[in-house]
C-alpha cells in the first residue's frame, strides 16, 4: 500500500506529464495545418506534371528508344526501397507501419530470389529496420536539420537514386510512405517510381496533338528525372501531414489516458486518507474505552 | 486588351500566378518564344531564363531555371522547378545557383557536360539580363 505522501508524488508526475501531451498536442495540430497547406500547395504542379508526362510516357512509351528510367532495364533482379519516415518519435504507429510494410516487401521479395537494397530518409525509419534489413544498407538521408521539407531536398534525394540507377546499382525502385487521409488515418503506401508507372493518361489530354520542343525524346529524357524528384517531394510532404496527424492523435490519446490515470489515484488517495482517518478514530475510541 | 488567355505559373512548392494574359515569353530551351492566344498546342522545356507575361496590369517577369511549358488552345502553364519574381531575386540567390550549376558542370560525365554547360552559360547569362 503505498503511502499518502508517495500518491501525492505520482498525481503530480502525472499532470506533469499530462501537461506536455497536451502541449504536444496542439504543436502537432498547429504544424499538421502548415503541412497539410504545403501538400495543397503543391498539387497542382504534380497533376500537371503527371498529366503531361503520362501523356509523353503514353506516345514514345511503346518505341524501343525510350528512355530507361520508363521503360526499365529490362530486367528486375536488385530492389531499391527507399523507405521514408520521420525523424522523430511520439507519433503513434507512423514510423512502425511504414517500416513494418517495407519489411514484409523486403521478405517478399528476398523469397524469391531477387536482391534488397535499402536508402533510408528519416531517422526513425532507420533504427526501426536496422535489426532485419541492417546488411542491405546502401545510404540514408538525415533530414534532421531541415524545418520546412522543400524541393531542394526532394531533388537531393531524387539525384542521389538517379545515381545509383545510372551506375547500374539496382533495377527498380520503390518508395515507402504514410499518405494521409485524415488525423486519424494515415495509410502506409509503396509506390513504384522507378521504372516510372502512370496511371493510364486520360483521353481527353491525350486527344490533343501538341509540338515539342525539341524533339518528344529530349522533353521526356529531360522530364523523367524531374519526375522522380517530383514523386519524392509529394512523398514527403503526404508523410509531413501524416506525421503530424499521427501524433495529435497519440497525444491525444495520451492526454486522455493521463486524465484517467489522474482520476484513479486521486479515488485512491482519497480512499487512503479516508482510511487513515477511521484507523486513527478507532484508536482514539478504543483507548477511552479501556479506561 | 480584347484578346487574353489563362495563364498558370506554378512551381512544385506552391501557386505563384494564375491570371489572364494577352502574351507570355517563354525562354525555351531551343530559343525563346512567345506564346499568344490561339497557339499551336505546344510543350516545351525551359532554359533558366527570363519569363515575362503581358497581362492587362502591366507586364510581369519571373526568374525561372527550368522545368516546362505547356500551351495550348485553353491558355500557357508553366511548370518551373524554381520561379522568382525579377524583383525580388537577389545577388546571393543567383550566384548560389551558378556555383551549383558550375559544380554540376565540373562534375558531370561525358555524356551529360554539354547539358550541364550549357546550363551553367545559361545561368550566367540569366544574371547578366537581371543586370545585378
Amino acid at each position: 500500500m503505498p503511502s499518502l505522501k508517495d500518491l501525492k508524488n505520482r498525481i503530480d508526475s502525472v499532470k506533469n506529464t499530462r501537461k506536455i501531451t497536451k502541449a504536444m498536442q496542439m504543436v502537432a495540430a498547429a504544424k499538421l495545418r502548415r503541412a497539410q497547406e504545403a501538400a495543397e500547395a503543391s498539387r497542382p504542379y504534380t497533376e500537371r506534371f503527371n498529366a503531361v508526362l503520362g501523356g509523353l510516357a503514353a506516345s514514345v512509351g511503346g518505341s524501343d528508344s525510350a528512355p530507361k528510367l520508363l521503360s526499365g532495364t529490362g530486367s528486375d533482379q536488385t530492389h531499391l526501397l527507399v523507405v521514408m519516415t520521420a525523424e522523430r518519435g511520439l507519433c503513434g504507429g507512423f514510423n512502425s507501419n511504414i517500416a513494418k510494410l517495407a519489411r514484409a516487401k523486403a521478405e517478399e521479395l528476398t523469397a524469391a530470389g531477387k536482391t534488397v537494397k535499402v536508402l533510408t530518409v528519416g531517422k526513425k525509419g532507420r533504427d526501426a529496420i536496422k535489426r532485419d534489413l541492417g546488411d542491405s544498407f546502401v545510404g540514408h538521408v538525415d533530414l534532421t536539420e531541415v524545418k520546412n521539407v522543400g524541393y531542394d531536398n526532394a531533388q537531393d534525394i531524387a539525384r542521389d537514386i538517379l545515381a545509383r540507377f545510372d551506375g547500374g546499382e539496382f533495377d527498380v525502385a520503390t518508395i515507402f510512405y504514410a499518405k494521409f487521409v485524415n488525423v486519424v488515418s494515415q495509410i502506409p503506401t509503396a509506390q513504384q517510381i522507378i521504372p516510372a508507372a502512370f496511371e493510364a493518361a486520360e483521353d481527353e489530354g491525350a486527344s490533343t496533338l501538341y509540338d515539342y520542343e525539341p524533339s518528344e525524346e529530349a522533353i521526356l529524357a529531360d522530364l523523367l528525372p524531374r519526375g522522380v524528384a517530383t514523386q519524392i517531394f509529394a512523398a514527403l510532404l503526404e508523410n509531413g501531414a501524416s506525421e503530424q496527424g499521427a501524433r495529435m492523435s497519440a497525444m491525444d490519446n495520451a492526454t486522455r489516458n493521463a486524465g484517467d490515470m489522474i482520476d484513479k489515484l486521486t479515488i485512491e488517495f482519497n480512499r487512503s486518507r479516508q482510511a487513515v482517518i477511521t484507523n486513527e478514530l478507532i484508536e482514539i475510541i478504543s483507548g477511552a474505552e479501556a479506561l | 486588351m480584347a484578346n487574353t488567355m489563362q495563364f498558370d505559373l506554378v512551381s512544385p512548392e506552391r501557386a505563384l500566378a494564375s491570371l489572364q494574359a494577352s502574351a507570355v515569353q517563354i525562354p525555351g530551351a531551343d530559343g525563346d518564344m512567345t506564346a499568344m492566344p490561339d497557339h499551336a498546342p505546344t510543350i516545351t522545356t525551359l532554359r533558366p531564363g527570363i519569363l515575362s507575361v503581358e497581362a492587362e496590369g502591366g507586364t510581369q517577369s519571373y526568374a525561372v531555371t527550368g522545368g516546362f511549358a505547356e500551351i495550348n488552345a485553353e491558355g500557357t502553364s508553366v511548370l518551373a522547378e524554381q520561379a522568382i519574381p525579377t524583383g525580388d531575386v537577389t545577388a546571393e540567390l543567383i550566384d548560389g545557383l551558378i556555383a551549383t550549376a558550375a559544380a554540376a558542370a565540373e562534375s558531370a560525365s561525358a555524356e551529360t557536360k554539354d547539358a550541364a554547360a550549357k546550363n551553367l552559360a545559361d545561368m550566367e547569362a540569366l544574371k547578366a539580363a537581371l543586370s545585378i
